[in-house]
């Protein structure tokens, strides 16, 4: 699951200023697709297999990272061998999981809070109009709701099972969306209730 | 401690709470009512999560909207709507980040509340990963942390087991802050210095927990 990707450890990638790994992240992505070509992915990932190793992280890490998105690497695969050739479609994958394992690095080694804290940071010289807090606050709630949406999913399906619906797409998402709005209405509810303004 | 005065909610043009003027000094105080009777309506007042369409509620001598919001925590039903973080040590801090404490100071509450609860080696567990009676406790720890005066209860036990309940219920008893809850667990208030008990809207009973409880069972009877 996505929130349990950070792994406790007192590395340097680990002691790391939030800001500073978030700008490092955007500084590679962007050097990736600027910097064409197989020296710059190589580059690229020997610089985030030397912070996984930094960060006292093992290939079972990286794995477990890529490993969602690996139907979606297939695709993408297939789509660019059969427009262009296999080096090209080679080259476009490793691309995209040094992407994913530069972005994994951040997760693994930074707090919900660190990133909140990053991006309040980083948005600290935007305009007064910019809701800091609350972008700041969305992003930790995106992390902390996936597996409660998940377990939501998970409960009306079996209800639905239960009544032979589990294959109704609306028999599940209209309860599901009920559920998620009710949910969110309480939730809000609850930040308030701790201060948040 | 807090008063009501001639406290009214409306929703969509629809009466939820009529006409409450109340004085709670107990330090336990119940709240009791059938499905749909405004008890939770009547609970989210206290720390100002619901706003009276009319009439007011204050703190002692008056007080704005944000100090009730300080001094009153509210614990929810389904401890997975109040917990914000993925992670407990990092939950526990949100409020007090809001309080605009310092890190040290932060850092001193979160330990000092989970060892008054026994709860220091949940600190740094991923929040979905817990048991239900672990996360109403930690859900509990979060509002405890901010050092509210009053707390408010909107029937916290209903999803924990019997042994869970009883944990919790322990913890209560053994806080100093006045607790307001709202339960369907009628045993849990046998204690309680008072209870209220509130049906469409208007609270029809208000005395001692054997008196109002007898009373409501009694309403009930099919």
């Amino acid at each position: 699951m996505l929130t349990d990707l950070y792994v406790f450890a007192d590395s340097p990638v680990h002691r790391a200023r939030p800001v500073v790994k978030i700008a490092a992240l955007v500084v590679l992505c962007t050097s990736l697709f600027v910097c064409e070509g197989w020296t710059a992915v190589t580059v690229a990932g020997v610089l985030v297999f030397t912070g996984f190793a930094l960060a006292g992280l093992g290939p079972r890490h990286a794995i477990v990272s890529v490993r969602p998105a690996l139907w979606i690497l297939a695709a993408i695969f297939a789509v660019q061998l059969y427009m262009t050739d296999v080096v090209f479609a080679g080259f476009i994958v490793a691309r995209f999981v040094v992407l994913i394992l530069a972005a994994a690095l951040v997760t693994l080694t930074t707090r919900t809070s660190e990133f909140v804290d990053g991006i309040l940071s980083a948005l600290r010289f935007a305009p007064a109009w910019v809701p800091k807090a609350q972008i700041a606050l969305a992003v930790s709630l995106f992390l902390r709701f996936v597996p409660l949406v998940r377990t939501a999913l998970d409960d009306v399906r079996e209800a639905q099972r239960a009544r032979g619906l589990d294959r109704n797409i609306k028999a599940i998402l209209v309860p599901l969306v009920v559920r998620i709005l009710k949910t969110a209405d309480e939730v809000s509810q609850a930040i308030y209730a701790r201060s948040f303004d | 401690m807090i008063a009501f005065t001639d406290v009214s909610v409306e929703k969509n043009g629809v009466a939820i709470l009529g006409g409450i003027t109340l004085h709670l000094r107990e330090r336990r105080v119940g709240i009791i009512g059938r499905n749909g009777s405004g008890k939770s309506t009547f609970a989210r007042l206290f720390n100002g999560i619901e706003k009276p369409t009319s009439g007011r509620v204050a703190l002692d001598a008056p007080h704005e909207r944000e100090a009730l919001r300080r001094h009153v925590g509210f614990v929810f039903q389904n401890p997975d709507n109040q917990i914000v973080y993925p992670i407990v040590s990092e939950d526990l801090a949100f409020g007090l980040k809001n309080l605009k404490l310092s890190a040290r100071e932060t850092q001193a509450r979160i330990e000092a509340v989970l060892e008054r609860f026994g709860l220091t080696h949940l600190r740094d567990r991923f929040t979905h990963q817990l048991s239900g009676g672990e996360k109403q406790m930690i859900a509990l720890a979060g509002v405890l942390v901010m050092r509210p005066r009053m707390i408010v209860m909107d029937e916290p036990t209903t999803l924990l087991d019997l042994w869970n309940k009883r944990k919790f219920m322990a913890a209560i008893d053994a806080l100093d802050e006045h607790v307001v809850l709202v339960s369907h667990d009628l045993d849990l208030l046998a204690d309680f210095d008072r209870v209220l008990h509130i049906e469409d809207g208007t609270i029809v009973a208000d005395g001692d927990p054997a008196t109002v409880v007898a009373g409501y069972v009694a309403s009930t009877r099919c």
